[in-house]
């Protein structure tokens, strides 16, 4: 009996192997799945929270954003600050100076949840890296939008780059020296330059 | 004149040609030792599902040579208190067997370096250095981890050394010869004929073969063939998991290189030896009968030879990437238990299906 079961260990082990190597043999001819990284990069998916941004509406080129500052109060953390004007002609104020800490956002959604207009959203933004606190606890999201307005006007030569009617905005994209195509890769110094 | 010219010819002919085998072969053996780190690699990656290597040069190409540069630009230190004469000789020792073994392994039917007549001997009396060199390496290099490894390399390799000289005194049963270029004449016309399915059935004298459970012989071999390079999953002597790296613990810069292309100069020769036994050698795995006799001269032999050696290395890599290194137990229950029992049960198989035709002639 002991002999039996000797030689089915011998037999089914070697099988076993066998099993084994055909199941790597498999996985050889497979496509390879590795992205290089700083030449290929995944999708972030949908549900990424990055910092939170100011939607760029893509008829206008603009904000949608009110200044109704419900934002600001949903913040459990306290960490938006947002200004805004009402521009000439206009019945509604619109926004001009959108600042997030960063270093104290917790990346709730909550802000997102009570903005009536959807203005803004969670980036996918995830190369967040810097030498200094500085680059992170104000961050100009207007003047993140302005980058993105650049590209954004761009890829739509047809178009005037900045409509007339916003006024105050365009202000500030003159101030910014020309940014990188790439929308905000790393917190560029002139975000600093514009804190109040 | 002429008969001078000749004569000095005749006279410098076998110096030349030595040389030149001798050169060929140690840059055969470095090559392999080199390209197969990065066929290693690769393939591990593959079977891993990543790219492996592929920054230094068009997909990695230049890796050999950036790790031996890095390798190379290494101080070459002797940590206090070793036997620096054994420290340094060890990775020499190691090295030199599968280079002295290749001058023999004919690689086409005139394409080796000297055909010995006992050349199968020959091999196998300078392999079993390489256990002595690990030894030694380990020894000398006095670290803990080295120590246990030398003694796990030793007990392994005298384990697998048993069924594998089993295996090949099989096989010298049936071949009737050492000289490894007659082996391989042995297995002319069409890959049936080769030793590993001969022992079945022999086609060309129309019985029974000498060994009908010649490819169970084959992969005893084969594992032994593993075991012998300390090859994973039988990798006791580096174990770099368990015993840092083993015997090469205390070795750094080109000492360590020099071990690692020696596992795979004694790979290729492992995968060699194995092609010449059970697989033909240089033979074309076509009859050669009308047009497929195209495919057997002499400058196809190299080429059949390297193919089959090459497909013999790719699954040992294949093997190394697939199981998990054995418990030390296990490797040796292995060889006692299951390989040399199986091995001395076919050796005698082999002497009695190689009497049993004179055995029926005399009684029919």
């Amino acid at each position: 009996m002991s002999m039996k079961n000797a030689v089915r260990d011998v037999f089914g082990g070697f099988w076993s192997l066998l099993v084994g190597l055909r199941i790597t043999l498999g996985q050889f001819f497979k496509p390879i799945i590795t992205v290089q990284y700083p030449r290929q990069t995944v999708k972030i998916p949908a549900r990424f929270r990055g910092h939170i941004k100011l939607i760029l509406d893509p008829e206008s080129g603009l904000s949608r954003c009110t200044a109704c500052n419900l934002c600001a109060r949903a913040c459990p953390s306290d960490c938006i600050v947002v200004e805004g004007a009402k521009k000439e002609g206009q019945k509604t104020k619109w926004v001009t100076d959108y600042h997030l800490d960063f270093t104290t956002c917790s990346l709730c959604g909550l802000c997102i949840e009570a903005c009536p207009f959807d203005a803004i959203e969670f980036s996918k933004e995830y190369n967040t890296v810097a030498r200094s606190r500085d680059d992170f606890n104000n961050m100009d999201l207007v003047a993140r939008l302005a980058q993105e307005r650049e590209v954004w006007a761009q890829n739509r030569p047809s178009q005037p780059p900045t409509p007339p009617a916003s006024a105050p905005v365009t202000a500030v994209v003159a101030a910014a020296p020309a940014a990188s195509a790439a929308p905000a890769a790393q917190p560029q110094p002139l975000e600093q330059k514009l804190t109040p | 004149m002429s008969a001078i010219l000749d004569f000095l010819l005749g006279l410098a002919w076998p110096w030349t040609r030595l040389l030149l085998f001798l050169v060929g072969i140690c840059a055969f053996v470095g090559l392999n030792a080199a390209y197969l780190v990065l066929a290693e690699r690769k393939g591990a990656a593959r079977f891993q599902r990543r790219p492996g290597p592929n920054e230094a040069g068009y997909a990695g190409w230049m890796q050999p040579f950036a790790d031996g540069l890095k390798l190379l630009s290494k101080q070459v230190l002797i940590p206090p208190g070793t036997d620096a004469l054994l420290y340094c000789v060890a990775p020499l020792m190691v090295m030199a067997p599968p280079l002295m073994c290749l001058a023999v392994v004919p690689f086409g039917e005139s394409l080796v370096a000297r055909n010995l007549d006992y050349g199968l001997l020959f091999v196998f009396s300078f392999g079993s250095i390489n256990v002595m060199a690990l030894m030694l390496g380990g020894w000398a290099s006095r670290n803990k981890f080295s120590v246990i490894s030398s003694a796990r390399v030793v007990s392994q390799n005298v384990a697998y050394e048993i069924p594998m000289l089993l295996v090949v005194i099989t096989l010298l049963m049936v071949a009737g010869t050492l000289d490894l270029n007659e082996v391989i004449r042995q297995q002319t016309g069409g890959f049936w004929q080769w030793n590993i399915l001969r022992g079945i059935w022999d086609f060309r004298a129309g019985h029974i073969g000498a060994n009908f459970l010649m490819p169970v012989t084959f992969i005893i071999f084969y594992t032994c063939m593993l075991a012998e390079t300390n090859r994973a999953p039988f990798d006791m002597a580096e174990a770099e998991s368990e015993l840092v790296a083993g015997a090469f613990t205390e070795y750094g810069g080109m000492g360590f290189g020099v071990f690692f292309m020696a596992e795979y100069a004694n790979i290729v020769l492992g995968c060699s030896l194995a092609t010449i036994l059970f697989l033909g050698g240089w033979q074309s795995p076509f009859p050669p009968v009308s047009f497929l006799a195209y495919f057997s001269g002499p400058l196809w032999g190299p080429i059949w030879f390297l193919a089959k050696m090459y497909c013999l290395v790719f699954s040992v890599i294949w093997v190394r990437w697939t199981f998990p290194r054995t418990q030390f137990y296990n490797l040796l229950n292995l060889s006692w238990k299951i390989l040399i029992p199986i091995s001395l049960f076919t050796l005698l198989l082999t002497g009695a299906l190689m009497k049993l035709p004179l055995v029926w002639r005399h009684l029919f």
